[in-house]
C-alpha cells in the first residue's frame, strides 16, 4: 500500500451504458475504487446492482451488447480499456483470473480436471511436462484437495460441489495472479462447504498477497472475508469504506437496510401453541428409487429414510439440511407429489383425518384443498402463458368455487400478499422475483389449506425480499392459523420462522427440537458442524486477524 | 404485442413471410394470371421456346391469343399455366402434411410423454417408422394405397410424425417436471387440464417451428414422388409432374425443367427461413440478451 506501487487494480469513474430501450440508461455508473496487494473488496449488491457487470468489465468480458462509455480501469498502473487485444489476452488467466458461481458450468465437462489446468499451463508457461505437473500437484495441495493424483484424473461430474469449487480456484491460482476476481462463489454450495472455501479464499490471500474482489449479495460472507466494502444499487455507489466502517457504522440508509434485513441466528423467544390439533403428520415415511439394469438385478437408492414429522394449528416446523439431505423428497413425499415407498401421511383438518401415503392421484383431488406448496424458483413456479388471476384462481375453481366467487377471492388474496389488484391481469414476466413468489403464496392459499409446505421458498430471493416474504408468511400463518412446514438450507432463516426444526442429514433426521433449544445445545456432531458453518454477522466488530 | 413484433424484426422471416404471401395470391389467382387450362393439350404447339405468342386451341376446336410465358412441353401443353397451377399444389400439400403430422405427432407424443404404460408402445413404434427412409415409405404407401391427392399427402405425412412424436415427448416430459405443473397437481387439478391448459401452451412455439420445416420437407418430398412418376397422375400438374416430363429433352429444352425449378427453390427456401426466423424469435435461448 506504499506510494511507489501502483495498486493492483484501480477503477476510477467507470460508467458502463446499457442498450437503449432498458429501464435504466447505464449498468453502472460513475464507479472508482482501488484494491492493493492482499486486500479483499468485497462489492455488495441486490439483483440488478451492476456488481457482476463490474467483474467482466475487470476481466474485459462484457456482453456486445454493452460499452464502457467513460472512465479508466487500470491493473498493476497498466489501462485495460486502451490496451491491444493480445496483451489483454495474456493478462486474462495470468495476472488476473476468475472464479464463478457455478462450478459445474466453469468446467469444461469433458475435460479431465488435470488436463483443463495443464491446458492453462501449457498456454501460459513454457514449463515443460514435469515442471507443469509439479506446478498442479503444489496447487492442488494448496487448495487442500485431498488425493491430487486422483483428482486430476477425475472428470468435473466424478466430482463434489465443493471439489469442483476448489479446482476452479486452483485454475484461477496457478498461474500466481495479481487479482482474483470472485463472482458469488459461494452462493451454490453448501454453508459447510462455503466456510471452508472462504477460509481458503483468505489464507491465498494472506499467503500470496493476491488482491481479490469479491461479488456477493450476501452481506454476512462479506463480514468474513472483506477488507473494504463497495455497496452497490441500480448501478450507483452506495457506500465505499473499509470493512469495520461499513458494517460498524454504515453512512447510508440502503446499507443499513441490507444489514438488518440479514436473519440472525438468534431464534425469537417461543410461542405457545400447546393444546393446538395436529394438520399435516408423517409416520416413518420412506422414499426409496429402484433403478433397474438390463439384466434384472435392482439397484435401490434411499432418499429418505424412516422420517417422523407433526405440524400443528398454527406452527412453523423447519426442515434444515444440506443439498442432498433428503428434505425436498420428505416435503414432496408429504405433500404427496411422489409417492412413499413405505410410512402413513396424514392429512388433517376440522373435519378428520385421512391417510394418504397410498392413495391414487385421482383419489386424491377431493382433499388436495388441505395442503398446498410453494417453491423455490419463482421463475418457474408461475405457468408463463397463464394470467395472473387465472393462476390464483385454478384451485379454487377446482374444488367447486363458481367463476365470479373465485375472482372475488383473487382480489383479497392479491391484496393479502399486498400487490395491486391489476396483477391479476397481467402475466408472470412482468413481475419480479419477490412478486412472483408473493403470487406463487396466493395461489397456494386460494383453496383454503390447513397446511403450507415452503419448500426453499426464500432461497432465491435478494435479502431483502427475502425478509419481506418471511414477514408475509409470518402474518398469514397467524391470521389464517396455517400449519407451515418450512423446507430451508439457510439455518439463519429457519431461526427466524420455526418453532421446531428437524435437522437431516443423508437422508435420515438426525435431530430435532424446539428452535431455541436447539441451537443452544445442539446434541448431534452434525447440527453442531452446521450451525458453526453458518456465517454469522457478529463479528464484524473486530477487525480481521 | 411483443412477439409479433420481435418476429417482424427478424429480417429471415420477413423473407419467408413475404415469399410465401406473394406464392399464395399467385395460387388462389392462378385462373387470371393470363393462364389456360393446364391440361389442355394442342399438338401443333409442341416444344414452343418461350414467350412465343400462339393462337392456343383447346381440344374442344375452341382457340385463343395466348403467349407462352415459359414454352410448351412435348405434349403441347403451357408450361407458364402448369407452374402457376402447380404452386396449388405444392401448397396445399405443404399445409396438409405440416396440420396431419404436428396433430397426429402431438396426440401420440403427449400420450408417450405422460402414459408411463404407452411410452414404450409409443415410441418403438416411431423407431421402427424411423428406420425406413422416409421417401421409400412414402411411395410404398402410395403404392399400397392409389395415386390420388389424399393418399400422397397421407403418404407425405406418415414418415414426418416420428419427429413430432420426439420432439412433442421430451418436451413433455421436460415440462411435467415444472414446477407450475407440480403446483398444478398440488391444486387438485385434472390431468387433462393440466395437459391442456400448462403443458400444451408452453410446447406450441417450437411444435410450429418444427411444422413449418415439415412442410418444406413435404414440399421436397411430393416433388420427389412426382419426378420419379409415383406421385399424382400426370393430368394434375405439380413442379414435380412438370419436371419429370421435361427430364427426357432437358438438353433440347431445358425450360421444362428450369422454370419449376425457379419456384420450388424460393418456396423451399421461404419456408425454411420463416421457420428459422420464428425458432430465433420464439426461443428464449436464441434471443439477443440486452441488460
Amino acid at each position: 500500500m506504499t506510494a511507489e506501487h501502483p495498486p493492483t487494480l484501480e477503477i476510477s469513474e467507470l460508467t458502463v451504458a446499457l442498450p437503449h430501450g432498458g429501464d435504466r440508461p447505464h449498468a453502472i455508473e460513475n464507479l472508482s475504487f482501488t484494491i492493493h496487494k492482499g486486500q479483499t473488496l468485497c462489492v455488495v449488491g441486490e439483483s440488478g446492482s451492476g456488481k457482476s457487470v463490474t467483474a467482466t468489465a475487470v476481466m474485459g468480458l462484457l456482453p456486445k451488447e454493452l460499452k464502457v462509455s467513460a472512465g479508466t480501469i487500470s491493473l498493476r498502473g497498466e489501462s485495460l480499456l486502451t490496451m491491444k487485444k493480445s496483451r489483454l489476452r495474456a493478462l486474462q488467466g495470468q495476472a488476473m483470473s476468475m472464479v464463478f458461481q457455478e462450478p459445474m458450468t466453469a468446467l469444461n465437462p469433458v475435460m479431465k480436471c488435470g488436463e483443463q489446468l495443464d491446458e492453462l499451463l501449457r498456454k501460459h508457461t513454457s514449463w515443460r511436462g514435469a515442471q507443469r505437473r509439479q506446478a498442479m500437484l503444489d496447487i492442488m495441495q494448496r487448495v487442500r484437495l485431498p488425493d491430487p493424483e486422483r483428482i486430476m484424473r477425475s472428470y468435473p461430474h466424478q466430482l463434489s460441489g465443493g471439489q469442483r469449487q476448489r479446482i476452479v480456484i486452483a485454475m484461477a491460482m496457478i498461474l500466481r495472479p495479481d487479482l482474483v476476481i470472485c463472482d458469488e462463489p459461494t452462493t451454490a454450495l453448501d454453508v459447510t462447504t462455503q466456510k471452508e472455501i472462504l477460509d481458503l479464499l483468505n489464507e491465498l490471500k494472506r499467503e500470496h498477497g493476491v488482491a481479490i474482489l469479491f461479488i456477493t449479495h450476501d452481506m454476512s460472507v462479506v463480514s468474513e472475508i472483506a477488507d473494504k466494502i463497495l455497496v452497490m444499487r441500480l448501478g450507483k455507489v452506495v457506500e465505499y469504506g473499509t470493512r469495520d466502517q461499513v458494517l460498524g457504522a454504515p453512512a447510508a440508509e440502503y446499507t443499513r437496510m441490507l444489514l438488518d434485513a440479514v436473519p440472525s441466528m438468534t431464534p425469537p423467544p417461543p410461542r405457545s401453541l400447546d393444546g393446538q390439533p395436529a394438520r399435516l403428520r408423517g409416520v416413518q415415511v420412506c422414499k426409496s428409487y429402484e433403478s433397474r439394469s438390463l439384466f434384472g438385478r435392482g439397484k435401490s437408492t434411499v432418499a429418505l429414510h424412516n422420517a417422523d414429522v407433526v405440524v400443528h394449528r398454527g406452527e412453523t416446523v423447519g426442515i434444515v439440511g444440506e443439498s442432498g439431505s433428503g428434505k425436498s423428497t420428505f416435503a414432496r413425499c408429504l405433500v404427496r407429489l411422489i409417492q412413499p415407498s413405505a410410512g402413513e401421511v396424514h392429512w388433517s383438518d376440522h373435519s378428520g383425518t385421512v391417510e394418504v401415503a397410498a392413495k391414487s392421484q385421482r383419489q386424491l383431488r377431493c382433499v388436495r384443498d388441505r395442503i398446498q406448496i410453494i417453491f423455490q424458483d419463482p421463475n418457474r413456479s408461475l405457468n408463463p402463458r397463464q394470467k395472473v388471476g387465472e393462476s390464483i384462481i385454478e384451485g379454487a375453481l377446482n374444488f367447486g368455487m363458481r367463476r365470479d366467487e373465485a375472482l372475488q377471492l383473487a382480489r383479497e388474496l392479491i391484496a393479502k400478499v399486498r400487490l395491486p389488484v391489476e396483477a391479476l391481469e397481467r402475466y408472470p414476466n412482468q413481475f419480479s422475483g419477490g412478486q412472483r413468489q408473493r403470487i406463487a403464496i396466493a395461489r397456494a392459499l386460494a383453496c383454503k389449506p390447513q397446511v403450507l409446505v415452503a419448500d426453499e421458498a426464500v432461497s432465491a430471493l435478494d435479502v431483502s425480499v427475502q425478509a419481506q416474504i418471511m414477514t408475509l408468511l409470518r402474518d398469514i400463518q397467524q391470521e389464517l392459523g396455517l400449519g407451515m412446514l418450512f423446507i430451508t438450507h439457510d439455518l439463519r432463516v429457519a431461526a427466524q420462522l420455526c418453532d421446531r426444526v428437524i435437522v437431516m442429514h443423508q437422508s435420515r433426521i438426525v435431530e430435532q427440537g424446539l428452535t431455541a433449544e436447539l441451537y443452544a445445545n445442539p446434541e448431534n456432531d452434525y447440527t453442531r458442524k452446521l450451525l458453526n458453518a453458518a456465517p454469522r454477522m457478529s463479528t464484524f466488530a473486530q477487525p480481521l486477524n | 404485442m411483443p412477439t409479433l413484433h420481435r418476429l417482424w424484426g427478424n429480417l429471415a422471416f420477413r423473407f419467408g413471410i413475404v415469399v410465401l404471401c406473394v406464392l399464395t395470391l399467385i395460387a388462389i389467382a392462378a385462373p387470371y394470371l393470363d393462364t389456360v387450362d393446364p391440361a389442355a393439350l394442342d399438338y401443333s404447339l409442341i416444344n414452343r421456346p418461350a414467350g412465343e405468342q400462339v393462337t392456343f386451341t383447346f381440344p374442344d376446336g375452341n382457340s385463343v391469343q395466348h403467349t407462352l410465358w415459359m414454352g410448351s412441353d412435348s405434349y403441347g401443353r403451357d408450361i407458364y399455366s402448369r407452374v402457376i397451377y402447380g404452386t396449388r399444389i405444392s401448397l396445399l400439400v405443404a399445409l396438409c402434411v405440416a396440420a396431419i403430422a404436428v396433430t397426429i405427432g402431438m396426440l401420440l407424443g403427449v400420450l408417450a410423454g405422460f402414459v408411463a404404460r404407452l411410452d414404450a408402445i409409443i415410441m418403438r413404434t416411431m423407431d421402427g417408422l424411423m428406420a425406413f427412409p422416409s421417401i421409400l415409405l412414402a411411395i410404398a404407401l402410395v403404392a399400397a394405397l392409389g395415386a390420388q391427392l389424399w393418399t400422397v399427402i397421407v403418404a407425405v405425412a406418415i414418415p414426418e410424425i416420428p419427429r413430432v412424436v420426439r420432439l412433442v415427448r421430451s418436451m413433455v416430459l421436460t415440462l411435467r417436471e415444472e414446477p407450475f405443473v407440480e403446483a398444478a397437481i398440488a391444486l387438485a387439478t385434472p390431468t387433462s387440464t393440466i395437459l391442456s391448459r400448462h403443458i400444451l401452451p408452453n410446447a406450441v412455439a417450437p411444435l410450429i417451428v418444427q411444422g413449418t420445416f415439415i412442410a418444406a420437407s413435404a414440399v421436397l418430398t411430393e416433388a420427389a414422388l412426382s419426378f420419379l412418376g409415383l406421385g399424382l397422375p400426370p393430368d394434375i400438374p405439380t413442379w414435380g409432374n412438370i419436371m419429370a416430363e421435361g427430364r427426357v429433352q432437358f438438353s433440347q429444352y431445358p425450360g421444362n425443367v428450369m422454370f419449376p425449378a425457379l419456384f420450388l427453390v424460393p418456396t423451399i427456401l421461404a419456408i425454411n427461413l420463416l421457420g428459422d426466423g420464428m425458432r430465433d424469435a420464439l426461443d428464449p435461448k436464441f434471443a439477443k440478451k440486452t441488460g
